[in-house]
């Protein structure tokens, strides 16, 4: 019986998503939203509050962010890391103080101290780069010159994250001044030293994973994914760097075949984390917070397009590039969502979880609209600036 | 003409340049084997106005019309230039007596007195060959002469 019910919500959502995607193809947005809205109704204080399944999507949940972490290091090989730290590090640096002193500032006037700080920071900082890179498909600027300087800003900030999850893992364990400062060098010497290995010794890896039966393939890597999150969560270092580390020391083609493979299975368990995240927030927790993440939201939207501009100035693209390397910027989606739930799990205020929600909600459905009203903008623009008679 | 190459983390490569009378196109090459024709914009240099989206097949065929019947081009330009001479196509059919023979067993030029110029198999363009060249039926062949001795190695490398 309790078998049967279980089967019945997680079958009534998993479709209930279905149809939300299907809907947000329909206009053009991300589906990440509708997926929260979903998670928010069944939740608690929900339209429909879930009875049975709850625990089995926590755990979804969970491999859900190691699924996204992993297929995101599997997009990146060792040299692309390296060129783009070396060549774009001073935009990505000011990427990073410009759009974690929003949620940082924020956390801080609310006086809700400095841990959640630091994990607002994060909120604000990061730039989905699933909805940024499926914008720039859908809008065919994959070619534009503009691109390849989001392309490494957004490299740069998954890096950044490789470093700043197992800090925030460490500021959240809410160990005293001196043990939390241990915690934290240790996290950091984690990576560093499985970063190093990753980039030195990766095709020890790639070999031993690769398979030409696409089962094994996937098996092997899923459960290396899984063990090496499951040692960096039990060494403090979250288990979601684990996951992102793996992704990265898997290059070549093992790593394209392996994130086809992995990419039905993230989509699912993704779906089911975004759901998860919304469960967990009370929907009327969200009202009362709603002006401010607005107000956290117009904020961090401009400092992201003056992020973009800035270095797409600093490569020299013009204005209308500057604005569209800017507004692909701006969407936030997943990474956010796992800092939040991170802080929320480890029982930050409880107004954070639902000023990230509706952040999130705002951005990751407005960023898209947004750079999709761009070019019709810009091309009225240069028109009645320019009514210059075409040499050519 | 400078062919500028930038990586795209995550993507693939992209390659770029300007053509003589001003325009940027370029072809970004995604690691899916996906590739896409980018034509940029002149107002705004910096955006792509068209991207043509290619698989592998077509790709091919692009870069086939694009390269290959270049050299008949240019052979094309060479007898306007002659007057008279002109260069035609053959393709060796599956009926021709000389698949899997030499060209220097048809004696073409000996008994017609136009040349074989190159011999165009698949996307590869073999210029000037040699007597030894052995064809293989689909190979098409170029050859250069008047209207009479051309169509006469027509015929010859049709029916021998």
């Amino acid at each position: 019986m309790h078998g049967a019910i279980l089967l019945i919500e997680l079958g009534a959502i998993i479709l209930g998503l279905g149809v939300l995607g299907a809907l947000a193809l329909r206009v053009g947005i991300s589906p990440i939203p509708l997926y929260l809205v979903a998670g928010l109704a069944f939740g608690t204080g929900g339209v429909v509050p879930l009875a049975t399944s709850e625990d089995f999507i926590k755990v979804g949940a969970e491999i859900g962010v190691i699924l996204l972490l992993l297929t995101l290091g599997l997009e990146y090989n060792a040299d692309e890391l390296m060129t783009s730290l070396k060549s774009n590090a001073r935009g990505g640096l000011v990427d990073l103080v410009l759009n974690a002193a929003p949620g940082a500032i924020i956390a801080l006037l609310l006086g809700w101290g400095p841990v959640a700080a630091v994990a607002m920071a994060g909120v604000t900082y990061a730039t989905s780069s699933g909805i940024t890179a499926k914008v720039l498909s859908d809008l065919g600027w994959i070619g534009n010159r503009e691109t390849p300087v989001v392309l490494s800003l957004l490299v740069f900030e998954d890096l950044t994250m490789a470093f700043y999850l197992p800090v925030l893992t460490a500021v959240l364990s809410g160990a005293s001044l001196l043990s939390g400062a241990i915690t934290v060098g240790i996290a950091l010497a984690a990576v560093t030293v499985v970063l190093v290995i990753a980039l030195r010794f990766g095709r020890y890896i790639s070999a031993f994973i690769s398979s030409p039966n696409s089962e094994v393939l996937l098996l092997k890597v899923v459960g290396l994914a899984l063990l090496v999150a499951g040692i960096a969560s039990e060494l403090q270092v979250s288990a979601a760097v684990g996951a992102f580390l793996v992704g990265i020391a898997v290059s070549g083609e093992i790593a394209e075949g392996a994130r086809e493979l992995l990419m039905p299975l993230r989509d699912l368990f993704a779906a089911v984390f975004f759901v998860f995240f919304g469960l967990q927030t009370d929907p009327k927790a969200i009202l009362p917070v709603a002006g401010l993440a607005l107000l956290l939201a117009v904020i961090s939207m401009f400092t992201k397009l003056l992020t973009g501009a800035y270095a797409a100035r600093r490569a020299g693209i013009a204005k209308a590039g500057q604005a569209r390397a800017g507004i692909a910027m701006i969407p936030r989606g997943e990474f956010n969502i796992v800092i939040a739930g991170l802080a929320v799990g480890a029982g930050a205020h409880p107004d954070l979880g639902p000023l990230a929600a509706a952040y999130v909600l705002i951005l990751a459905a407005f960023g898209p609209l947004a750079a999709r009203a761009l070019q019709p903008l810009l091309a009225r623009f240069t028109r009645t600036r320019e009514a210059i008679p075409d040499p050519g | 003409m400078d062919i500028e190459q930038t990586a795209l983390p995550g993507i693939g490569l992209k390659h770029e340049f300007t053509t003589r009378c001003g325009r940027r196109i370029g072809i970004v090459s995604h690691r899916t084997g996906r590739r896409d024709l980018i034509i940029y914009d002149q107002s705004d240099p910096d955006r792509a106005c068209e991207a043509v989206q290619l698989n592998d097949d077509e790709a091919d065929a692009l870069v086939e019309l694009l390269g290959a019947p270049r050299i008949v081009q240019r052979l094309n330009a060479l007898h306007r230039e002659v007057e008279g001479l002109v260069s035609v196509q053959i393709p060796i059919t599956a009926g021709s007596p000389y698949g899997g023979r030499t060209l220097g067993e048809t004696r073409a030029r000996t008994l017609t007195g136009a040349s074989i110029v190159a011999v165009v198999r698949g996307d590869q363009v073999n210029a000037s060959p040699g007597p030894e060249f052995r064809f293989d039926p689909g190979d098409v062949v170029v050859v250069v002469g008047s209207q009479d001795s051309t169509s006469a190695v027509a015929d010859l490398l049709a029916q021998g």
